[in-house]
């Protein structure tokens, strides 16, 4: 970088990764904030807490897209992996009345197998991660009405109690979902800044050639984000059973859309290799909070929801743009 | 290209063999040869599917419905392929549809009037003005991407995602989230009507892709359009101006999925802001994909977009005849995407020859 050192800092400041990802906690707190000004009662810690609660299952996937972007990829297949699941484990619990952890199991197997079967077909005909990831969702979707057209309710009795479980916290409660999605979030921090995979993803997202020609295998760095992503889709899909206890092809709709615009939110470039997997968590509260300040107001509808997310993702990428991007 | 030579290519090039070579290395050889099995399965399959009937001087029969059916898909996968030319994506598609179809019905909808003591209904602005508003919204939907992605230079992806996302809210903002009917009857023409007892529609399409295989094989805008794919570095010091080619790809798009919503809100005689087009972008890149144009940019292919449409068309119409649940259609699309874009994969090609040599 030849840039003179009077211009350096801000310069540098601005250009730093986890600027943007600052940009959003700031913007999450101002959002709150205003609601709290506006609405009585926003800004109580339960809130709060009802924001990871209803969107857990979004922060899992979210981190699972998180990594495939950072590796320079795109799962667009996530949400009918979630779908999947939730039939599968409905299908698993209430027809051949599987023991709750076998199905739960079985389930996360299956998505990390899809994933890292997408992976595989990515590296080794060289497809393109959009079209692949594309097929995956059909096939995934469609699979889902092969097992029932109808949503299957399910009553298993740990199920039922988990998806009713309060777990007291800091005042306030927290569900088990919520509390497996903070898990998760620290696994996965824990595995991009302090594991050779974690590094191999940057590496790859940064530029695939020089990660090649450093040594690095590409191929099992690569199968392993895809499958990590399918797991990381079948855990939202478990998590979504607790949250709706059934099973249905058409659950999560559109959820990768919101994954990952709550990873560019997050501060991760599309382009990979720059940005973090903790950015999932403020992009994800900010969709959560952005939903939650429509509800309070309570004389909005619901398209308002897309509208203000569409314009929040057009300033969020014009700032990286200009103040971080340095692409 | 590639640099290697193969033997077996080098062999058959002798001047005796050259035109079959042509033939076989030709690149709409494969998306042809994939719609003709599909159509030779019909063929088996379904009694009478090649059967075209004269009823009140409209053509009928299954032949008919395919192209009629595919003809919103065909006109966004037209837009889709030059947009993918120039290494971009337009996931806009479906939400530029439903803006466009929910402009042009909100603004004719139709007030009935008692005429002579019959009802009839008129619109609410003239057919002509909503046309062009609902285009003119169409438009904008374009440059709006086009200047997101030359001028803040934004990700394809990430640059019409914003408008994916917002577009369907907006066009539910117009409509209050309710589905607007139109019963102004001339409008039904567009979608459903007839012209020399073929559906209007195809002459929609047939003129679309007309003017732009002109625009591309006369004009040397395909020519730009295709280096800037190549590389747009390249592209733009050799004195091309990219930036205004790559708003024009993306206002076309825009255009053809403009176009498309018409014909569809025309065809269902109504505009639901939440599922008009829902999913028709995917599609559209399946179609572009299938016609074998490389997401990657480049040599683009605007007859093999229009087959890939027909493909996933034809596809949709074997399964509902043959009586397979229709939720099975997702499982074959997908399977034939893997295998239509793994055999098209030069990799899968060595792997091949390595195997049977």
């Amino acid at each position: 970088m030849s840039t003179i050192a009077a211009g350096k800092r801000p310069r540098n400041l601005s250009a730093a990764p986890w600027f943007t990802s600052l940009v959003t906690v700031v913007l999450l707190l101002a959002m709150l904030g205003i609601g709290g000004a506006a609405y009585p009662g926003f800004l109580s810690l339960q809130v709060a807490f009802n924001l990871l609660i209803d969107n857990a299952f979004l922060l899992v996937i979210a981190i699972g897209m998180g990594f495939v972007i950072l590796s320079g990829g795109i799962d667009l297949s996530v949400g009918a992996v979630l779908a999947l699941s939730t039939m599968i484990t409905a299908w698993l619990l209430q027809t051949a009345h599987w023991h709750p952890a076998a199905a739960v199991l079985a389930v996360l197997v299956l998505g990390a197998l899809f994933g890292g079967a997408m992976g595989l077909i990515i590296h080794l005909f060289k497809l393109q991660p959009f079209i692949v990831t594309l097929a995956g969702m059909f096939l995934a979707r469609g699979l889902c009405y092969l097992i029932s057209i109808e949503s299957i309710t399910i009553d298993q009795p740990f199920f039922v109690a988990v998806s009713q479980t309060q777990i007291p916290f800091l005042g306030g409660f927290l569900s088990p979902g919520a509390v497996i999605a903070l898990v998760v979030l620290l696994l996965a921090v824990w595995l991009a800044h302090f594991t050779a995979f974690g590094r191999g993803v940057y590496a790859v997202g940064g530029n695939e050639q020089s990660a090649a020609m450093m040594g690095l295998n590409v191929g099992r760095i690569k199968v392993g984000v895809y499958a990590l992503s399918g797991l990381c889709a079948a855990l939202g899909g478990v998590l979504f059973a607790f949250y709706m206890l059934s099973g249905y092809g058409l659950h999560g709709q559109g959820i990768e859309l919101d994954a990952i615009a709550a990873v560019v939110i997050g501060g991760t470039l599309l382009t990979g290799g720059y940005g973090y997997v903790a950015g999932a968590l403020s992009g994800v509260l900010v969709l959560g909070a952005i939903q939650t300040l429509i509800a309070f107001d309570g004389t909005l509808s619901s398209w308002w929801t897309k509208i203000v997310i569409g314009a929040l993702l057009f300033v969020f990428c014009v700032v990286q743009r200009l103040m971080g991007g340095r692409r | 290209m590639n640099a290697r030579v193969d033997p077996a290519l080098a062999k058959s090039a002798t001047p005796a063999a050259s035109l079959r070579t042509v033939l076989l290395q030709h690149p709409l050889l494969r998306p042809a040869a994939a719609l003709l099995v599909l159509l030779a399965l019909d063929a088996i399959l379904v009694p009478g599917f090649f059967r075209l009937e004269i009823k009140d001087g409209h053509l009928y029969g299954a032949l008919i419905d395919i192209l009629n059916r595919a003809a919103p898909l065909m006109l966004a996968a037209l837009g889709m392929t030059l947009v993918i030319a120039t290494r971009g994506i337009d996931i806009s598609v479906g939400a530029v549809v439903a803006l466009a179809g929910t402009v042009a019905a909100m603004l004719i909808g139709g007030t009935m009037v008692m005429n002579n003591g019959a009802p009839e209904y008129v619109a609410n602005t003239p057919m002509g003005t909503a046309l062009a508003a609902a285009l003119g919204v169409a438009l904008l939907c374009g440059l709006w991407n086009g200047v997101l992605v030359a001028g803040i230079k934004l990700q394809p992806i990430v640059a019409t995602l914003i408008l994916m996302v917002a577009g369907r809210g907006l066009a539910q903002l117009f409509t209050d989230g309710q589905i607007v009917t139109v019963y102004y009857t001339p409008y039904f023409f567009l979608g459903s009507g007839y012209l020399f007892g073929l559906p209007f529609s195809l002459y929609v399409v047939a003129a679309v892709f007309a003017v732009t295989l002109l625009l591309m094989k006369k004009t040397a805008l395909g020519l730009f359009i295709q280096a800037i794919g190549i590389n747009p570095v390249a592209a733009r010091l050799a004195g091309l101006r990219t930036a205004t080619l790559i708003v024009f790809v993306y206002v076309f798009c825009s255009a053809c999925a403009g176009l498309a919503g018409l014909l569809i809100t025309s065809n269902i005689k109504s505009a639901d802001a939440n599922n008009a087009g829902l999913l028709l972008e995917l599609d559209a890149i399946l179609a572009v994909t299938l016609g074998g144009t490389s997401l990657a940019g480049g040599k683009f292919s605007l007859a093999g977009s229009m087959i890939g449409a027909l493909i996933i068309q034809t596809l949709t119409y074997t399964i509902y005849s043959l009586g397979v649940p229709p939720e099975v259609n997702m499982v074959v699309k997908a399977v034939v995407v893997f295998v239509v874009c793994i055999s098209q994969s030069s990799e899968f090609r060595q792997l091949l020859r390595k195997t049977s040599a």
